[in-house]
């Protein structure tokens, strides 16, 4: 995974709440066994004109200069609820979002953030309306920095807004780590666990396929 | 001090602490479908990894298989075809379980796993589909990850976990005939909003939730993630054990009656301590459905489309706003008596045998009105098997409902079927999004009985209040 200590980037306000991971990759959208092709549908429902097409909406943030180069959302409460989707990150990521300031995350949205390299920055809402109101003063030159190292956001202004991360996600995102790796360091204790857990709950565990024939 | 089901539960499953409330915890079963399974299945191998215990592991195909009768591995979905046998591909080369088109033990994920006797009370139980929550309903702690989390699962039979807060909330009183548990968790979103959970692990509980039958907890507990928490759990009593009792996966035997004896121990000790604790009433709740595009926004059926301007809240007023102009509905419009263009009957919420029961029930000697697009999707071909016994097919059919292969089916749109632009539909599913059910199609959630009812009048019913035939 791709490391991430700090980013000044454009910042593109998305004020809506409870945006979910339908809205962000639409299940029409996830067309193939993969996890790479999938920017072109991000927010499709709302960039593009009509479902199925790909004729910009004008409108919609992200289709606008300089948005289109952002690399920051800002966003509102419970963002990326709903469908379990990792497509939905995966997309994001591959369009260019490597942080995403909002008051709250969907749970599981925000575990795959972290697996993805990009950033759940929890700021309450009124940051995240200070952050955009003075992004949209001149968004081009207004840039927000999220300094994953010392977990604050500077706002274009210079105000600094600490936010916190835990220590296990932070990690993961600075040194860029492969968590499978990361846990079966411990693959003894995991397997010590297994044996002290089968005399305790036999029924658990089921007749592998050599036991079977 | 004493501690609630979900630690006692967390304590049980710990292989190690990672300091950061944050826990090492072993997985006792991992389940897959076609959709989020097949992209875990092809991570793990392309990373050169294998399933640590393929025999713990299931697959199942629900989400992008056609529900049509006579249906084969294509799709109407763009793409749906390579799910398919990509998904039987890595499975059989795994070795994990797979109930594949055909098999009789194929259906939706979260009604196969209770059925199979896979999902059990005390298990960890992870799956890469967010209503994996459903099988708190036995007593399981049970949650929905993202596909890289599953390959971690796949991989080390394990995951990090942080420790959530833990709430009860009790639902107290008793459940008025024709509703339903659907209506309960539906009011509870309404009420305490979509994120009223967020952060939690919630243990359903009070004299309403032991009263409940296995299935309608199932129910409850399908739409915690709708209301933001981690996860939901009901702690298994001897109902649960009943209707665990005898199936494929359960144990037998000594070992029955040993796992028993320690699902006794599961709930939570009388002077647990909760972080929160929610008690609501449920003696004059009627039946629900709602009205936005969120499920908090909804209400009873004999209310109204509420005004946004009366919203004290910016952010819930703009969004109610925006619901409003989506579902094509004016403040003040009385929800019963609201047109429908279709119905829908299914879903890992509402598609088990009592749910197409209660349906049945309230179609017997009924037909649905003119122009109204109907259909029933049975949870699993097991369901279909066992209405069908029962005749509940014929019920269906004679009323004017299509009666359908069990699968996903049309609770989401994935480019294949849809209900069509802005078609309003009344759906006994757990998701009212934008575009969930179709372009622009609008969705009312409610109890399959309400389903029913609206589908034979043409228009959101109180099912209470239907003529007698
Ligand atoms: S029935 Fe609907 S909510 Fe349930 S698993 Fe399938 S798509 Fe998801």
């Amino acid at each position: 995974m791709e490391k991430f200590t700090t980013l000044t980037a454009i910042a593109a306000p998305l004020l809506r709440i409870n945006i979910d991971t339908d809205a962000i990759i639409p299940s029409r959208e996830m067309k193939r066994v993969s996890k790479d092709g999938l920017a072109e549908g991000l927010f499709a429902g709302w960039r593009y004109l009509s479902p199925g097409s790909r004729e910009e909406n004008p409108e919609f943030i992200l289709n606008r200069e300089p948005y289109r180069h952002a690399r920051i959302l800002l966003s509102g409460v419970n963002f990326g609820c709903g469908s379990s989707r990792e497509h939905a990150v995966w997309a994001l990521h591959e369009w260019g979002i490597r942080a995403i300031v909002a008051p709250s995350f969907g749970s599981i949205f925000h575990g795959n953030c972290v697996r993805n390299g990009i950033v759940p920055v929890v700021l309450d809402n009124a940051a995240v309306e200070v952050l955009a109101r003075q992004v949209e003063a001149d968004p081009g030159r207004h840039l927000v920095t999220v300094d994953l190292a010392q977990l604050a956001v500077t706002a274009p202004d210079g105000s600094r807004h600490p936010f916190s991360l835990p220590d296990a996600d932070r990690e993961m995102l600075l040194e860029g780590l492969d968590s499978i790796a990361v846990t079966l360091k411990r693959d003894g204790e995991i397997l010590a666990f297994r044996d002290r857990d089968r005399t305790r709950r036999p029924w658990i565990y089921l007749p592998t396929l050599q036991e079977r024939l | 001090m004493g501690r609630t089901i979900i630690d006692k539960l967390w304590d049980e499953h710990t292989v190690a602490d990672l300091g950061d409330d944050l826990s090492l915890l072993f997985i006792d079963r991992i389940f897959l479908h076609e959709r989020t399974g097949s992209v875990a299945l092809k991570g793990l191998e392309a990373a050169g990894r294998t399933v640590r215990h393929p025999e713990q592991v299931f697959c199942t195909m629900d989400h992008i298989v056609d529900t049509t009768p006579g249906r084969t591995d294509d799709t109407r979905m763009p793409g749906g075809r390579e799910f398919i046998t990509s998904t039987r591909a890595s499975a059989r080369a795994a070795g994990i379980h797979l109930f594949d088109l055909g098999d009789d033990r194929q259906g939706i994920v979260h009604v196969v796993s209770p059925e199979q006797g896979i999902a059990l009370p005390g298990v960890t139980l992870v799956c890469p589909d967010s209503h994996t929550c459903t099988l708190g309903g036995l007593g399981a702690l049970a949650w929905g990850i993202g596909s890289t989390e599953g390959e971690h699962a796949l991989a080390t039979k394990t995951l990090a976990v942080r420790r959530p807060k833990r709430m009860r909330i009790r639902f107290e009183g008793r459940l008025a005939s024709r509703v339903y548990a659907k209506d309960l968790i539906l009011h509870l979103i309404s009420r305490f909003g979509a994120s009223g959970g967020a952060g939690y692990a919630i243990e359903f509980a009070g004299s309403v939730i032991r009263s409940l039958p296995v299935e309608a907890r199932l129910t409850v507990c399908n739409m915690a993630v709708e209301f933001g928490a981690w996860t939901g759990i009901i702690a298994p009593d001897d109902l649960t054990f009943e209707y665990v009792r005898g199936r494929p996966f359960a144990p037998r035997d000594a070992q029955w009656e040993q796992a028993v004896a320690h699902w006794r121990t599961l709930a939570s000790d009388p002077d647990a301590r909760f972080d929160n604790e929610l008690e609501v009433d449920c003696s004059q709740l009627a039946p629900q459905v709602t009205w936005g595009t969120s499920p908090q926004h909804g209400g009873s059926i004999d209310g109204v489309v509420p005004d946004p301007a009366a919203e004290s809240d910016p952010n819930r007023r703009q969004s109610a706003e925006r619901a409003l102009q989506y579902m094509g509905l004016r403040p003040g419009t009385p929800l019963a008596g609201l047109p429908i263009g279709a119905a829908f009957i299914g879903s890992c919420t509402n598609s088990r045998i009592s749910d197409l029961r209660e349906a049945a029930g309230v179609l017997r000697g009924r037909h649905v009105a003119p122009g109204i697009r109907a259909i029933c999707v049975p949870g699993s071909s097991q369901v279909k098997k066992a209405a069908e016994a029962e005749g509940l097919d014929q019920v269906f059919r004679a009323a004017g409902f299509e009666w359908r292969e069990s699968g996903c089916s049309m609770c989401f749109y994935a480019g294949g079927e849809s209900f069509g632009l802005e078609q309003r539909v009344v759906t006994s599913t757990n998701r009212n999004f934008e575009n969930r059910q179709g372009p622009r199609t609008r969705s009312h959630l409610a109890s399959p009985a309400t389903v029913a009812a609206s589908a034979v009048t043409g228009v959101l019913t109180d099912v209470r209040q239907l003529p007698a035939t």
